[in-house]
């Protein structure tokens, strides 16, 4: 609905609503999806609306999920699938990384199938309820992967996911999921996959990041200004797979300086494919070496005392930034 | 299961539907178990030469299992294969000049030398496509995607079945068990084969599982389980007919455990040295599903063994012409490595330290001055 602000939720479910009603061979799998609506409810009201050939309440097997969808998504169909929590995508590693990453490449088989779920931290859900498992699905060609901040890429996003021809994780932040509204832009609003997007236009520093850690960074960059005079600009990647690697060269030549800030663990994360692509490409544009914040290399803890050391937070964004102006 | 194999003699007879086919039928049976032989010896004989470029998997002594259950399905089915399967893949279309090519990782292999042996398919709309889709090596894994394949025939009312091989060895794993159970639970129209030939690799059945028989474990996913004599080609046939109907009919899964016996190695490096003493020879000797059916044809439909003898050779001659046409093809273009990983983009760019490579948008140009730290400015910039 153009012109009512919505949640980063009811994004998702607008752009799922709007796919299913587009196409019919759009159709949903998952567990508790159905007459329950999700564990987030993020698929609340899609039973009632496209009834059961189309909602599927699946028994709890995430290979069988996942699998099943690349075999429809095979003869046509455009599947959209739910991980109950993104955290348990790894039950569907083997599926996602050797079966349908590969089917295009190996069999000139089309997979065109979207994997969702809630991800991410701050929400003190432990261990199993709030990870960030995207890095081992970038390292996987055949993938893509998105990560939105925003409500309208959110719904811009998923909408481009149903429709692209290979498969797309798309991960959901679930600290986002009420906390951050957007008006939706009019009409048939889709958000290229590949494309990251200017969260804060800046001079001085340079942050890289995407989902929850954006608003972190947003923060933190206000903070700067206010306190420091630094002008910081944000870039949101948006997409992780396929990386843009015009947005993120080109923010580099403006500033000189970056951060690249995640939420997810540090080695093996996100930040260092970044720096290596950075050093590779303009290293000669850089006035200070890329430094990250992320988490550290811990698994994610319950208590909320510990889950904040863990997280990366503003302060240790501010701090960050302030060492790489002052190099 | 393993006193059963160490006496290898016929076991199940074949029931009516099998003995009820027309003898046309009966002699396809018999003419797509000789060609997969046949043509698994030429493979061993280009194996030897060195011009199959990978491993060779052998499925001596199960013809009748792969040939008998696919024969049971119609060209608007689908199937999806093992490795053991190439017979079954021989009668749902497959042609013997693709699977040699697709050895031999030529350039017009089905899969322009991406894939490996019989790993490749065809499948899509009924009538357009032969409908077999590739396996991938982790196994058990088809189970779940067939059963998505077979989502797609319920949801759109076609009249179409699936069919699923997995090997006893594949029953160990979780996507075997979520596969069949989600199959189970949506009634889709799946048949799923065990192929129990007594060994996943080096492993026998025993070390497998505990269940007394593999079909016992239908009773646990709520699904019909038959289990047949693999090495009889009417009995598979019939009891794969059967499943069929029943997924035909909107009755869902049915688990069907087929007893043979694999008499090669898990490929052909494989020396067996696990095997017991004699195993192989017995059944070899004793039995044979071709032997068997040429008994059948022979004895009992009184077919002349001059007609045998002809299909035979007719084989012999295709699998000739075949290598010829195989051998004749090219290998594949370097570059096409880079080619549909992604519908879009549709190619990846070959790295900037191979020669020829794009290397303009590296950025790496030196400005003025750069690079030589002056503590009393603070830095370049």
């Amino acid at each position: 609905m153009a012109g009512t602000e919505i949640t980063y939720l009811e994004a998702i479910r607008e752009a799922i609503d709007e796919e299913m009603a587009r196409d019919p061979e759009v159709f949903l799998l998952g567990e508790d999806i159905g007459a329950y609506g999700g564990a987030f409810k993020v698929t609340d009201g899609m039973l009632a609306k496209y009834g059961e050939a189309r909602v599927i309440d699946s028994p709890i097997s995430e290979i069988a999920i996942v699998g099943a969808a690349a075999g429809a998504a095979h003869m046509g169909m455009r599947p959209v699938v739910e991980m109950q929590f993104i955290d348990f995508i790894a039950n569907a590693y083997d599926m996602l990384t050797n079966y349908v990453a590969t089917a295009r490449y190996r069999a000139f088989l089309p997979c065109p199938m979207v994997v969702r779920g809630p991800s991410g931290g701050y929400v003190r859900g432990g261990p199993f309820h709030s990870q960030n498992p995207e890095a081992g699905f970038i390292h996987t060609p055949g993938l893509k992967v998105v990560y939105p901040s925003t409500a309208e890429d959110a719904k811009g996003l998923m909408k481009a996911a149903i429709r692209d021809d290979d498969c797309v994780l798309f991960f959901e932040h679930k600290y986002l999921y009420r906390r951050i509204k957007g008006v939706m832009p009019a009409g048939d609003h889709v958000v290229p996959i590949g494309k990251a997007r200017t969260a804060r236009v800046g001079t001085d520093v340079s942050i890289i990041t995407y989902a929850a850690t954006v608003h972190k960074a947003l923060e933190a960059a206000e903070k700067l200004q206010a306190e420091d005079g630094l002008s910081v600009e944000v870039i949101d990647l948006r997409s992780l797979a396929p990386l843009d690697d015009e947005a993120i060269v080109a923010t580099v030549r403006k500033t000189n300086r970056v951060l690249i800030v995640h939420e997810d663990t540090r080695t093996g994360g996100i930040a260092g494919e970044l720096t290596a692509r950075i050093n590779e490409t303009c290293f000669a544009h850089l006035d200070a070496p890329v430094l990250r914040v992320t988490a550290h290399d811990i698994p994610l803890p319950y208590a909320p005392a510990l889950e904040d050391f863990v997280l990366p937070q503003v302060d240790d964004i501010v701090l960050a930034v302030r060492r790489l102006a002052a190099w | 299961m393993a006193a059963r194999r160490r006496s290898p003699g016929p076991g199940g007879t074949a029931t009516h539907l099998g003995e009820a086919l027309p003898l046309e039928r009966k002699l396809a049976l018999y003419r797509w178990m000789r060609l997969t032989r046949t043509l698994e010896e030429r493979l061993v004989a280009l194996y030897r030469q060195t011009k199959v470029v990978g491993g060779l998997f052998r499925s001596l002594g199960q013809e009748a299992d792969a040939v008998g259950s696919c024969f049971a399905l119609e060209s608007r089915d689908v199937m999806s294969p093992l490795i053991r399967n190439m017979g079954a893949m021989l009668v749902k279309g497959a042609t013997p000049v693709e699977i040699l090519k697709q050895y031999m990782a030529k350039a017009d292999s089905p899969t322009r030398g991406r894939e490996l042996n019989i790993h490749f398919g065809d499948i899509g709309p009924a009538g357009t496509t032969r409908g077999f889709l590739g396996q991938i090596s982790p196994l058990g894994d088809m189970v779940p995607v067939m059963a998505g394949v077979a989502m797609s025939f319920k949801a759109r009312g076609e009249d179409r079945v699936g069919l699923v091989y997995v090997g006893d060895g594949a029953t160990s794993t979780g996507a075997f068990h979520e596969g069949i159970n989600f199959a189970a639970v949506q009634r889709l129209p799946l048949v799923v084969i065990i192929e129990n030939n007594g060994y996943a690799y080096s492993t026998p059945t025993s070390k497998q599982t505990a269940a007394a028989q593999f079909v016992d474990k239908a009773i646990g996913y709520g699904v019909p389980g038959e289990q047949a004599d693999g090495n009889d080609v009417l009995a598979v046939y019939d009891v794969t007919k059967r499943a069929v109907d029943r997924a035909r009919a909107g009755e869902g899964v049915t688990l069907i455990e087929l007893m043979t016996y694999r008499r090669k190695g898990h490929a052909e490096h494989d020396n067996q040295s696990y095997v017991p003493a004699g195993e192989i020879e017995r059944w070899a000797a004793e039995n044979d599903p071709i032997d068997r059916y040429v008994r059948v044809l022979t004895e009992r439909e009184k077919v002349p063994v001059a007609t045998l003898a002809e299909i035979d050779a007719g084989v012999a001659a295709e699998v000739d012409e075949a290598t010829e046409i195989a051998e004749r093809s090219g290998t594949p273009a370097p570059l096409d490595a880079l080619e549909g990983v992604y519908a879009d983009p549709p190619r990846e760019r070959p790295l900037w330290f191979r020669e020829g490579a794009d290397v303009s948008g590296l950025g790496q140009e030196r400005p003025e001055g750069w690079g030589t730290w002056d503590a009393g400015k603070g830095g370049a910039r």
